[in-house]
């Protein structure tokens, strides 16, 4: 097991870059790029949010927090799906950089939970009466909230990494079935949340710039989460691979400058 | 206390309060898997008896009456099928209003009227601009009349 | 352009509060998981440096080795 550690397959395909040495600075290459996208997409979102996008007719302009409530609510699921992926990988395939990935991929996760959650309180209040309301919609996405807390603690506290690693990939799998009850939870059950305005088997009920404004700030976020996943990721991987040699000189170049 | 110990301690309060928690939610997730009840449900008896609920419909259009005294309100909700007088006391939302869905919450007199305590307005997941609102209107109408 | 003066781009029909206060709350969000982050790296960097120079056993490893023994 020692010696597919050591030396990282020199091979052409892609997979070459599931060994850290490869990945850490790949990883440093492409955050600045992911990170520009999403602050140009902002831009460009919120200006259709904001210029673009008519009233609507139902709500008036308070509607217009849907522009980061939805994109935040799809993060938010998708990034425990991304999460609960990794995690499969590594226990399947003994990888150190897929818990790595689900580590680093965490806290945004949480974030745009807690996001979705706020921007849905502020929205609720105006709109429905209500800050908050025990539906199923509302309820299992504190749940979501609440899972990320619990991967983030355990990993957190369990000292010995193979071992935090095993007891967060169990948490992030178990949960994974979260997802789809949220996603899911307002055809299923009675909600005051309504049902998803855009869908894969349904003509979005939207205007169209409406509908682009949204989708754009989504690849925002997107784009955002990627980038700071890729930050967060690697000073995770100088410290777990911190006995390579390649992490020596890596902090021979950075002796003095930070 | 070493640190290692300390840890422990750390370790199993975290824990102990992510299930507490985890617990609570999903209790309330169980309890509130039927957020609310139609009309046709109470009136078939399937709602609870003896505690508080929650219905939810349609305002029916024309029912909403404001009392003399400026804060109660009388009004109807209904699924189309049934009907279930509400009497509410208190500040609406800004988005509830006659044809439009509401979610109600309080208990139903022995005189089948609902005493609200809270009333919640459900919108759609329709978001379009005031003249493509007002198009479609005309249509609908206009499809009522051709139907009539 | 949907709106007919700035001032009623910042009332936002009424719903001011709400509006700006997710909008707010969302930037605050964004701005302090990306000083985590830097912090985070920076941490991270100073303790496998000094962790490296209390191997080298270079002036003041000791105590950088207690701190990350501990």
């Amino acid at each position: 097991m020692m010696k597919e550690m050591k030396r990282p397959e020199r091979g052409k395909s892609l997979f070459r870059f599931a060994a850290p040495q490869l990945f850490y600075p790949l990883a440093g290459a492409l955050a600045p790029w992911f990170a520009a996208a999403a602050a140009a997409l902002t831009i460009i979102g919120l200006w259709l949010a904001f210029f673009v996008a008519p009233t609507d007719a139902q709500q008036g302009e308070v509607y217009r927090v849907i522009f980061i409530h939805v994109p935040a609510a799809w993060m938010s699921m998708f990034v425990y799906l991304i999460m609960a992926f990794w995690s499969a990988v590594g226990l399947v395939m003994n990888t150190r950089l897929s818990f790595m990935m689900a580590r680093a991929l965490a806290p945004t996760g949480a974030m745009f939970c807690v996001v979705a959650l706020v921007t849905g309180a502020l929205w609720g209040k105006p709109t429905w009466g209500a800050y908050w309301v025990w539906d199923a919609r509302l309820t299992s996405q504190l749940l979501l909230l609440f899972l990320y807390f619990g991967f983030m603690a355990l990993t957190e506290a369990i000292e010995d990494p193979r071992r935090a690693d095993k007891a967060g990939a169990i948490i992030a799998l178990v949960g994974a079935v979260n997802v789809p009850i949220i996603y899911f939870s307002v055809k299923w059950w009675n909600t005051l949340h309504q049902g998803a305005s855009v869908s894969l088997t349904k003509a979005p009920s939207m205007a169209a710039t409406m509908l682009a404004g949204m989708l754009v700030m989504a690849l925002a976020s997107w784009a955002y989460t990627i980038a700071v996943t890729l930050w967060r990721v690697r000073p995770l991987i100088l410290e777990r691979e911190r006995h390579a040699e390649w992490v020596a000189a890596e902090l021979d170049a950075l002796e003095g400058k930070v | 206390m070493k640190p290692r110990s300390k840890r422990l301690l750390l370790v199993a309060g975290a824990v102990a309060l992510l299930v507490g928690a985890v617990a609570l939610v999903l209790n309330a997730f169980q309890q509130n898997l039927v957020f609310f009840h139609t009309p046709t449900e109470v009136a078939e008896g399937k709602a609870p008896v003896g505690r508080a609920f929650r219905i939810g419909g349609m305002v029916e259009t024309g029912s909403i009456r404001r009392a003399a005294d400026g804060v109660t309100v009388q009004f109807a909700i209904t699924d189309t099928a049934k009907v279930i007088p509400v009497s509410y006391k208190g500040s609406l939302p800004d988005l509830f209003s006659e044809g439009k869905g509401a979610v109600v919450q309080g208990t139903l007199g022995p005189d089948g009227q609902f005493q609200a305590s809270e009333v919640l307005a459900k919108h759609d997941e329709n978001y379009m601009p005031p003249e493509a609102q007002h198009a479609v209107d005309q249509a609908k109408k206009a499809a009522q009349t051709v139907a009539q | 352009m949907q709106w007919e003066s700035w001032s009623a781009f910042w009332q936002m029909g009424g719903a001011a509060p709400f509006v700006w206060g997710s909008y707010g709350i969302t930037a605050l969000l964004v701005v302090g998981e990306l000083i985590m982050v830097m912090r985070r790296r920076k941490d991270a960097l100073r303790r496998l440096l000094r962790l490296r120079r209390a191997k080298a056993g270079g002036s003041g490893g000791r105590r950088a080795f207690e701190e990350i023994v501990e």
